[in-house]
């Protein structure tokens, strides 16, 4: 009645070893590591980089403990972190001559200490969170009224020029809220209009408005180009960040689209995080816009100043303080930037950014400039909403060829950075931090051994009451708590979750309420013996009828985990993870490894006259 | 070894009225303390910085403040965190001023003012987030209550369900009291800790409704409060063995947890503690005043069934 058929035993044996195995990475900790990945996405690691770092070492007399190329770097593993600074810059100076413009990333990292051979199976130790390794957490929030805004100041700068290339007389174009509105004298020249925007940007829809001599067109974005604006504006944004990243040099950096218009940014291990911050949270963008020269006269400057801006002019103030009034016309964004490099104007010796667009953007530029000589154009930086003139000089001659410079009052490092904002890629819309969570190195490896600490104590003080008070069976459980504890790790690795404080506060947890489904068949199986019946029927009917009672509880229980892992985040989710898995794994545990263990024992006696379970003979 | 040595049924249910008037009392004063004090939110609710910042000498509080206040800071709490080297400063967020640079103008003053001072953790959360957070937090303790209440309704009755859930939501709203009595931080982690506790405070009433069940079945003769009686009597071995082993996990967190689990843990000791009693002595009674019947819980076809197992 107590017996398992061989293949239970064989489940249970082969889930343990698999459980150990997958366990197993954990234990031998991290070393010291230094990654080396491309800085751009034409650039490739492969064995002749592999040589180069080797080399790099050799000449420095550092000797790693291990060297490897995987699909997308160099990695290597060094003795201690003194070793590991000194291999950075060694292999840095080797790779980056140019440490302007790097080609490599460089950067520190940790790698698991756990042997080839356990890697090659996939075990992998757990993936710890921020908060027990130490790092940078921040959550972005995409302006996204700000990229539907852009989009219809660009679509009202297409009207614009489709207009003017077909020849159609228009009053004014102007954009009001996300719709452009056109502004016509007659209904004729209105419908030649109608047909040439709907026939070349489907992304706007039409509708009519005005009478007599006051006609107009209203163009607004259709739903599905928003949405697209939108997806796009988050996808390029994202990208940005990439870029950004890069060029802090981080391991293994996480960027991720959450909901629909947010971006997770991790760093982990990143030290500098004054830095990381500096880099991240500067959206700048970069427009470049005409200057309305039929106003730049004294009366309508002053009165700008004072708040009478005249229609479809910006009012800035320039570097030295000269007052200049902008058209919000867009020429072109910061999309159409392929590079940006610091450096010096030829002439003046003045430091500059040195710019190249992209071949659409080079086609605006010249043809602009062609129309415009004699003109100035205003080069501005928007940050967070607010736009900066950086520069606003005259149109000397047609610049074909896609190369501007920007110069105008700038220091090196002014430059320097610029170019460095720039060339990190433009956002497609502006971002705020709206979450930032930071964690110090050490504050890190105290969590965990706070985490550690508590779940080994209350491990050893539950295992050795429980062993007490229910003796033989009280092993078994503490056994069958063991098993959960394995296949929970073996499992979080497995599934390469992300380990928290929480999460580790959720494995005490899930140990401590697993007990209950021992505690249950225990206490049953005393009540049996209690009744009189024999040994062996009262294990049986202990199994038996807790077994139901173990099921609804622990789905009750899932239910609560289940919906903090749908609507927790952060910390809570982590918590939610181990939790729900905790469940599932204690289920199995404590029934299917606790009834082996007992049949192991007893289940193969004939004459069962009594079982180690505490004294059940008081009646 | 062995605690419970019970040889007659307690007659829990004679004193239903008494558990329940104290039950009633300890919720009023949890809910009285709840709508006068409020909760004390984490800035993850609330929004704000939070910067933590140790020493390698023993943090001078009111240094730290009048730097601050030199700053033009103002509104903000400093307060030691863990040990006598470590402070945590709160800061809530204000409009108009950039919170996402607060830490570092902040660190810079700390920093200039004395060398030694490093930033450990550093917490930003924006408005928008913190309300998202709360309504979220909201909508996951109503999910799981109407998650719990369905399924025991499915195996069990609603009787039961409701019961349970009432219970239990009772144990919710004493942590809650306490928090906002104690004016103790309630923080993310602690909203993990309360729906946790929800979860697992069913279980006891699962065990019990389990009971009840199985004694409607073989205790033909038996009336429903001695039914009730022995179902909890039969149970209440493993109920405080249970809550016990659980306790002796959640002790060791709140011994060694250190700070950042201190309130997580507290959460749990409450809702444990509380959890005996409710789910015993709160969710019995009801069931029985909902009019809990035989005829609910044993189906007269599977009775034929029934005996022929057992």
């Amino acid at each position: 009645m107590n017996r398992y058929p061989l293949w239970v035993y064989v489940t249970i044996a082969v889930a343990l070893v698999l459980g150990a195995l997958y366990t197993l990475p954990n234990f031998f900790g991290e070393a010291p590591a230094v990654q080396v990945s491309p800085a751009r996405a034409t650039l490739k690691v492969d064995n002749a980089v592999l040589s180069r770092v080797e080399d790099a070492l050799k000449k420095a007399g550092i000797a790693p403990t291990g060297i490897f190329l995987d699909l997308s770097s160099v990695k290597v593993r060094l003795a201690d972190t003194d070793t590991q600074l000194k291999a950075k810059d060694f292999i840095s100076q080797l790779l980056n001559p140019d440490s302007a413009n790097p080609s490599y990333t460089v950067a520190l990292n940790l790698l698991p200490n756990s042997p080839r051979w356990l890697a090659a199976v996939n075990a992998l130790p757990m993936y710890l969170g921020l908060d027990l390794r130490g790092g940078v957490h921040f959550l972005l929030q995409v302006d996204m009224r700000a990229a539907i805004a852009k989009r219809a100041e660009s679509l009202a700068g297409d009207v614009r020029s489709q207009l003017r290339d077909k020849n159609v007389r228009h009053v004014g174009i102007t954009r009001e809220g996300n719709s452009v509105v056109i502004r016509f004298r007659e209904a004729e020249t209105r419908d030649r209009a109608r047909a040439v925007i709907s026939e070349q940007l489907a992304d706007l829809q039409l509708a009519d408005a005005g009478a007599g001599s006051e006609l107009s067109l209203i163009a607004s974005i259709r739903p599905e180009a928003q949405k697209r604006t939108q997806e796009f504006a988050l996808k390029q944004n994202i990208q940005t960040l990439h870029n950004r990243i890069n060029e802090l040099g981080v391991a293994e950096p996480v960027i991720q689209q959450q909901g629909a218009d947010r971006v997770v940014v991790q760093l982990p291990g990143v030290q500098d995080t004054a830095k990381a911050k500096e880099i991240l949270g500067r959206t700048a963008t970069l427009e470049i816009r005409p200057v309305d020269h039929d106003n730049m006269n004294m009366g309508a400057l002053a009165a700008a100043k004072a708040g009478q801006v005249p229609f479809g002019d910006e009012f800035y103030e320039e570097r030295d303080g000269q007052p200049i009034l902008v058209r919000k016309q867009v020429i072109l964004t910061g999309d159409r930037l392929t590079d940006a490099q610091p450096g010096f104007d030829n002439q003046t010796q003045e430091p500059a950014v040195h710019l190249t667009l992209d071949a659409t953007g080079a086609r605006i530029f010249k043809e602009y400039t062609r129309e415009n000589v004699g003109k100035r154009m205003a080069i501005l930086l928007i940050e967070k909403g607010r736009g900066e003139v950086v520069t606003a000089p005259v149109i000397r001659t047609e610049i074909g060829g896609g190369r501007v410079q920007i110069s105008g009052r700038m220091t090196t490092v002014e430059a320097n950075d610029v170019a460095l904002l720039l060339r990190a890629g433009s956002l497609a819309a502006p971002m705020e931090i709206i979450e930032e969570r930071t964690v110090g190195p050490s504050l890190g490896a105290e969590n965990i051994k706070k985490g550690f600490d508590s779940t080994l104590f209350g491990f050893a003080a539950l295992s050795l009451f429980i062993v007490v008070y229910y003796s033989l069976f009280g092993v078994f459980s503490t056994l069958a708590l063991c098993a959960n504890l394995l296949f929970l790790i073996a499992l979080l690795s497995m599934l390469q979750a992300t380990l928290t404080l929480p999460g580790i506060a959720a494995i005490a947890l899930t140990l401590g309420m697993a007990i209950d489904a021992n505690v249950l068949i225990n206490e049953r199986v005393r009540e049996e013996l209690r009744n009189g019946i024999t040994p062996q029927a009262a294990i049986h009917a202990g199994y038996e009828r807790a077994f139901g009672t173990i099921l609804d509880s622990n789905v009750t229980t899932l239910i609560a985990g289940l919906a903090l892992l749908i609507f927790g985040s952060g910390p809570v989710r982590g918590f939610a993870v181990v939790h729900c898995l905790g469940i599932l794994t204690s289920i199995f545990s404590s029934v299917v490894v606790s009834r082996s263990l007992v049949n192991l024992v007893y289940g193969s006696r004939r004459k069962l006259e009594r079982v180690a379970i505490g004294n059940t003979s008081w009646k | 070894m062995e605690f419970f040595k019970i040889r007659h049924d307690i007659p829990f249910m004679r004193h239903a009225l008494a558990f329940n008037v104290v039950s009633l009392l300890t919720f009023l004063a949890a809910v009285f303390f709840l709508a006068t004090k409020g909760l004390n939110f984490s800035i993850e609710f609330t929004g704000g910085t939070v910067m933590e910042v140790s020493y390698e000498h023993a943090a001078d509080v009111d240094r730290i403040r009048k730097t601050l206040d030199a700053r033009g800071y103002n509104d903000y709490s400093v307060q030691n965190f863990g040990s006598s080297r470590d402070v945590l400063i709160r800061m809530p967020l204000k409009p108009g001023q950039n919170s996402s640079e607060l830490s570092k103008a902040v660190m810079g003053a700390l920093g200039a003012d004395d060398s030694a001072a490093k930033l450990q953790r550093v917490e930003f959360v924006g408005p928008q987030v913190g309300r998202e957070l709360a309504e979220n937090g909201a909508l996951a303790l109503l999910v799981t209550s109407i998650g719990i209440v369905l399924y025991l309704a499915l195996r069990f009755e609603w009787k039961f369900g409701v019961a349970a859930i009432i219970a239990n939501l009772h144990d919710v709203v004493i942590i809650l009291g306490c928090f906002a009595f104690f004016q103790w931080e309630f923080s993310l982690p602690v909203l993990a800790a309360v729906l946790a506790v929800l979860g697992y405070s069913v279980n006891e009433s699962v065990v019990i409704a389990d009971r009840i069940r199985e004694n409607f079945r073989k205790m033909r003769k038996a009336s429903v409060t001695e039914i009730i009686d022995n179902a909890i009597t039969r149970t209440i071995s493993r109920t405080i063995i249970t809550h016990g082993c659980t306790q002796t996990m959640v002790t060791s967190m709140l011994v060694f947890g250190g700070p950042a689990l201190h309130y997580f843990a507290l959460a749990l000791t409450i809702g444990i503690l509380f959890g005996i009693y409710s789910s015993v002595l709160v969710m019995a009674p009801i069931v029985r005043w909902l009019g809990i019947q035989r005829e609910d819980l044993v189906k007269p076809l599977k009775d034929k069934k029934q005996e022929a197992v057992v």
